[in-house]
């Protein structure tokens, strides 16, 4: 047992129970595990313990060469494997300094958008089993499948998807992608109409979210906070509109912002980014569509990539927030180092402070709103 | 002699319909999950997977009986012994159907017609919160043990709120005999409302419907056996038959529920606007009461499913200022003014 955690007297009775929730317990996605000292049902302190998916991810990238590192980022955020691979591509690409065409920025963009959807869909859907609203999750999950269908399509995986190349991406969109994405996109949208509402104005679920688990936006900035879980705050950051990278710039969408950083306001974030989500992939497939049939898709990329030595951290806006390569180059076709900034790391730091004094079930609620994905924390 | 027989096809009669519509309801809360969450639900098992409860009794038989190392094995054992047999007794002074006349004998649709079934319904019922905590204490599990106390704080606190509805329905009709009361039930009310409970006690309805989902430890009064929060709570630790019989017994509790709900607020085997026990012969009467019995009862089954896919859960505090703050005091006013209204229309 943790020795910070050993019973202490002077608060309440003084009767505290140690509970061990998860590494396999059914709310703590993936092999999380908090331990928690409870007085009954209330939490006098919740210390979370990582490490139980550790591949050692960072290690393992400095014996493969850039390519081969690609597939070894779908499992970082296993709910959205497109925006890991977009952003690793990215940073070596800035590492090399290449111009990516804007045709296969295009194809990105659609691509990491459609992930986005993808990942809040889970968030929100488990969030909602979670909270014991089983029906939205079914409805979400559906229209997940969906999308893994036209990820399958796209390149043959459903769940890590390996996408692109460094310098572009490797295939064009098919030919009937429009077809597909009109057939989804009401779908889609009837999926988030029904889970609204089922959950916003209902008053069990408005009861069991508003105010549960509320953090200030300095809290939230001083955490080092970012995405959904920041913007809930009332911090309008979302780094495709402050630091727009793969032409972002150029497309009219809005950052939702909450207002008290609680475990509504998470959820509403992510039930409008999805919605400013399907604009975005309108908007780029309509440009994607102003170009020419046979522009190129790739930059010109040496066989062999070997950058330049040197440092270079580049990040995204991934679904949970900024996802951050870092990559030292040392010339040779391995790289130096690679370390990577995942959003959750810096998020599930402050879960102590986000659940004190809190209820049990509050700590469910609070770690899948801020959804925490094991692959990317441990890495 | 006769009567002991009569008795006695009634009370095995009953105890098997009882258990007959819980396996059902296993099977239609799966396949009303699947409805309402757009996917087939369980359809391997027979037609439209009918056969499915059938399976997992005998996966429930045929499982290894475990008691767990540190289990209190005395407690451990007897837990759901203790819940599901006043589950299987509730049901003893609820009706089922008016009465059939059978070789000039008159026989009452209901295993017992005790003049105090009202009591004996709320004391048996009270019972089932011992098999719950000494189920999750035997267990010796954090996650049961949490369990149990949510269960037993939640079934004490609406027990009272149950109690105090039920209470002003005795002040309408002024008898504890569930029988006397949808006796009470025939013809119109004002003239144009069926003479039904919920349209004399409106209020009284809500609050009795709101305390039997949490005597139920249904969504989303469940939080007894969360998932997503404490591991299915108070039968953490238990498998095979034991398991069975908690889950069980929580459908044996809706189909009393239900029962309870139709019989007094629901015009029990009443038709409104129509008696047609005045047309039917004596058998024929027994028969159709049967059945329009539990088409409404399995109307409030079909209910509890639509809840439970539909809500989230309360959480505990929530729980019991809703029990404490809400429905207590609503009751004691629905009682104060049923009163007031006995007194001046007497």
């Amino acid at each position: 047992m943790n020795q910070n955690l050993t019973p202490q007297t002077g608060h309440g009775t003084g009767d505290y129970v140690t509970v061990n929730i998860g590494p396999s317990h059914p709310a703590m996605h993936g092999t999380l595990r908090v331990i928690a000292l409870t007085d009954g049902e209330s939490l006098i302190k919740a210390e979370p313990e990582i490490g139980y998916l550790h591949r050692g991810v960072e290690k393992l990238g400095e014996n493969l060469s850039y390519h081969q590192f690609i597939p070894i980022t779908d499992r970082l955020n296993y709910c959205s494997a497109i925006p890991n691979n977009v952003s690793y591509e990215m940073a070596v690409e800035k590492l090399m300094g290449l111009e990516v065409p804007e045709k296969a920025q295009l194809i990105r963009v659609i691509m990491m958008e459609l992930a986005r959807i993808a990942d809040h869909q889970v968030c929100v859907g488990i969030l909602g089993v979670d909270l014991g609203a089983f029906t939205p999750f079914f409805y979400l999950i559906i229209q997940r499948e969906e999308i893994y269908e036209i990820f399958e399509w796209f390149n043959g995986a459903r769940l890590t998807n390996t996408f692109g190349r460094i310098g572009g991406v490797d295939a064009d969109l098919p030919d009937d992608f429009e077809e597909r994405w009109n057939e989804l996109k009401p779908n889609v949208r009837k999926a988030n109409e029904e889970t609204e509402k089922l959950l916003t104005h209902n008053r069990i679920w408005m009861d069991r979210t508003i105010g549960v688990s509320a953090f200030s936006a300095e809290d939230a900035l001083n955490w080092g906070f970012t995405g959904p879980c920041l913007r809930a705050c009332g911090v309008k950051r979302d780094l495709r509109k402050d630091e727009p990278y793969c032409m972002y710039d150029k497309f009219d969408f809005e950052v939702p912002v909450g207002k008290n950083g609680d475990v509504f306001d998470r959820y509403i974030v992510r039930m409008i980014e999805m919605e400013q989500s399907i604009k975005i992939i309108d908007q780029a497939y309509k440009l994607y569509k102003e170009m020419p049939a046979d522009a190129p898709l790739m930059a010109r990329v040496p066989k062999v990539i070997k950058p330049p030595a040197g440092e270079v951290y580049s990040a995204l806006e991934s679904p949970n927030g900024e996802l951050g390569f870092f990559i030292k180059s040392d010339g040779s076709a391995n790289p130096y180092r690679i370390r990577i900034r995942p959003p959750c790391y810096m998020i599930y730091q402050a879960f102590p402070e986000l659940v004190k004094g809190e209820l049990i079930a509050d700590l469910v609620a609070c770690l899948s709103s801020l959804n925490v994905i094991a692959g990317e924390l441990d890495r | 002699m006769d009567d002991w027989l009569v008795a006695i096809i009634k009370v095995v009669g009953i105890w098997v319909w009882v258990l007959l519509i819980a396996v059902v309801m296993t099977w239609v809360e799966r396949r009303g999950a699947g409805l309402i969450q757009d996917r087939p639900g369980p359809n391997r098992a027979g037609p439209w997977g009918l056969f499915q409860p059938l399976a997992d009794g005998i996966k429930l038989f045929t499982k290894e009986e475990i008691i767990p190392t540190k289990a209190q094995k005395f407690l451990y054992i007897i837990g759901p012994a203790l819940f599901s047999l006043p589950a299987f007794s509730a049901y003893a002074v609820v009706p089922f159907g008016d009465k059939i006349i059978l070789g000039g004998k008159e026989i009452i649709l209901q295993v017992s017609d005790v003049n105090i079934g009202f009591l004996y319904i709320l004391a048996i019922g009270s019972m089932a919160v011992y098999g719950v905590i000494l189920g999750g204490w035997g267990s010796t599990n954090k996650y049961s043990i949490l369990g149990g106390l949510r269960s037993t704080a939640q079934m004490v606190s609406y027990e009272v709120a149950l109690g105090l509805a039920l209470l002003a329905v005795v002040f309408v009709y002024g008898t504890f005999s569930l029988r006397d009361m949808s006796l009470a039930q025939q013809g119109t009310f004002l003239g144009f409302l069926p003479n039904w409970g919920i349209f004399k006690q409106p209020l009284g309805f809500i609050l009795f419907i709101v305390a039997a989902y949490a005597e139920a430890n249904r969504v989303p009064f469940d939080l007894p056996e969360a998932e997503s929060e404490i591991v299915s709570g108070y039968h953490t630790e238990y498998g095979s038959m034991r398991l069975g019989l908690y889950l069980f017994g929580e459908y044996v509790n809706l189909v009393t529920i239900s029962g309870v709900i139709v019989a007094l607020y629901f015009g029990s085997w009443h038709l409104p606007y129509i008696d047609l026990g005045a047309y039917l012969g004596p058998i024929s009467w027994g028969i159709v009461s049967f059945c329009i019995f539990f088409l409404k009862v399995s109307f409030f089954l079909w209910l509890f499913v639509w809840v439970r896919w539909t809500l989230p859960r309360f959480r505990y505090d929530q729980v019991m200022g809703l029990g404490w703050r809400g429905l207590i005091p609503l009751a004691l006013f629905n009682i104060f003014i049923t009163a007031l209204f006995i007194q001046l229309t007497v």
